[in-house]
């Protein structure tokens, strides 16, 4: 059994990260998981949260705004919609996330406010994290 | 026969042409390359993106409960083409070849008695269009003050796209643009938005192999519209190269033009004043001739 697995995260615009992780964090919809090589394959949808990337030696993390993530026996696949290191940028790109979510809540019909709402409230919780 | 002076202000006038076609041939190049390098950083996600919706459209199409991007409205009676061209001209037959694609495919469309509805991006397509389609066009997109081409501009194009359908605006939907072979050869490109198509085999059988949190039709439901986004995006990064290369490959040929033309009239110029001064020696010397 590989020990690694070949962990990538991709945003529309660029790749960001490629590296053999040892373990993965994921902020999935409903709730964070831990993708372990040999972990059964996989599919979820993302809120918005921190990726977590523990290769060896070292610990990256991203942050998040939505997107999928794909995970196999010997990969994970991260295609996020928006995706910024933790330390670079990730306050101002949460504080926008909110603001339009915020503006999307105000104009939404009631079926949908549940939803929005629920977003809203992970990327505020989110931005609680991150201090912002 | 023009005078040695015109003839010295049409060279000059030429020189300062070539001048400027060299220019835009240079910064066409340098645009290209940061627009290739874009188009290539965004192919990795849509290809991720286009395989697993693939895959997950596979398990789900055929049932009833499938989404109505994926599914369609199960009719096919209105068409909306959405054509993507540049904001500016001089780039050779970049926007006529586009505008000719999507003409040939209105004009079949409304010939087999559909509805045709225009959504223009870019302003050089809209004027090309609006001569013979004025009627058809329902929008238009101005990318005329965007520098760099981001995922957001194109999500915003998917969300109107989104919105159209939702409010039963059309059935079909269908991007034109020119996909990017080489600095002399883009390709006019349509491609189905909506319903969403995917390249048969992508996946297969691994379907059925993955787990799914939310269920899979939840899943499915979030991502196409994202998958929309991501062919426009796609799209348009396509075009932003093409043009770029299309500019690059006309603006050369423009420059070389120009060279010739100069050679050309530096030729006469130079015969123009070798005629004068022998027409003046012979005069000086019949003149000596007749004393």
């Amino acid at each position: 059994m590989a020990d690694t697995l070949q962990f990538e995260l991709v945003s529309p615009e660029r790749k960001l990260a490629s590296v053999a992780a040892l373990r993965v964090t994921i902020p999935g919809m409903s709730g964070d998981m831990t993708a372990m090589p040999n972990h059964a394959p996989f599919l979820t949808t993302l809120r918005p949260g921190v990726v977590r990337i523990e290769a060896a030696g070292e610990t990256v993390e991203f942050v998040v705004t939505g997107g999928f993530a794909e995970v196999s026996r010997e990969s994970a696949t991260i295609l996020a919609e928006q995706a910024v290191p933790r330390d670079a940028g990730a306050r101002e790109m949460i504080a926008d996330l909110i603001a339009a979510t915020e503006k999307e809540f105000a104009a939404a019909s009631d079926d949908l406010r549940q939803q929005i709402d629920q977003r809203l409230r992970d990327a505020r919780h989110l931005g609680g994290i991150l201090g912002a | 026969m023009p005078s040695l002076k015109d003839l010295k202000i049409r060279i000059e006038s030429v020189k300062s042409t070539r001048k400027i076609t060299k220019a835009m041939q240079m910064v066409a190049a340098a645009k290209l390359r940061r627009a290739q390098e874009s188009a290539e950083a965004a192919r990795p996600y849509a290809e991720r993106m286009e395989a697993v919706l693939g895959n997950l459209a596979s398990g789900v199409a055929t049932s009833p409960s499938a989404p109505r991007l994926l599914a369609g409205t199960g009719k096919g009676d209105v068409h909306l083409l959405v054509v993507a061209t540049s904001e500016r001209g001089l780039c050779g037959a970049f926007n006529s070849s586009i505008v000719r694609l999507a003409r040939a495919r209105a004009t079949r469309l409304i010939g087999e008695g559909k509805t045709v509805k225009i959504l223009t991006v870019g302003k050089k397509g809209r004027e090309q269009l609006r001569r013979d389609f004025a009627q058809h066009l329902v929008g238009h997109v101005d990318f005329s003050a965007v520098k760099r081409m981001g995922y957001g501009e194109a999500s915003g194009v998917a969300q109107d796209l989104l919105a159209r359908f939702g409010a039963g605006e059309f059935d079909v939907c269908t991007i034109f643009y020119n996909r990017f072979q080489s600095v002399i050869s883009q390709v006019p490109t349509e491609r189905q938005l909506i319903p969403a198509v995917f390249e048969a085999g992508a996946g297969g059988g691994a379907a059925a192999l993955y787990e799914y949190e939310p269920e899979e039709e939840a899943i499915l439901a979030d991502l196409l519209p994202r998958g929309v986004a991501t062919q426009v995006f796609t799209a348009l990064l396509e075009n932003g190269a093409s043009e770029q290369g299309a500019r690059m490959s006309a603006m050369d040929n423009a420059t070389r033009n120009a060279g010739d033309m100069i050679d050309r009239l530096t030729i006469t110029y130079n015969r123009s004043r070798q005629q004068a001064i022998t027409s003046e020696l012979i005069e000086i010397i019949s003149g000596a001739e007749a004393l």
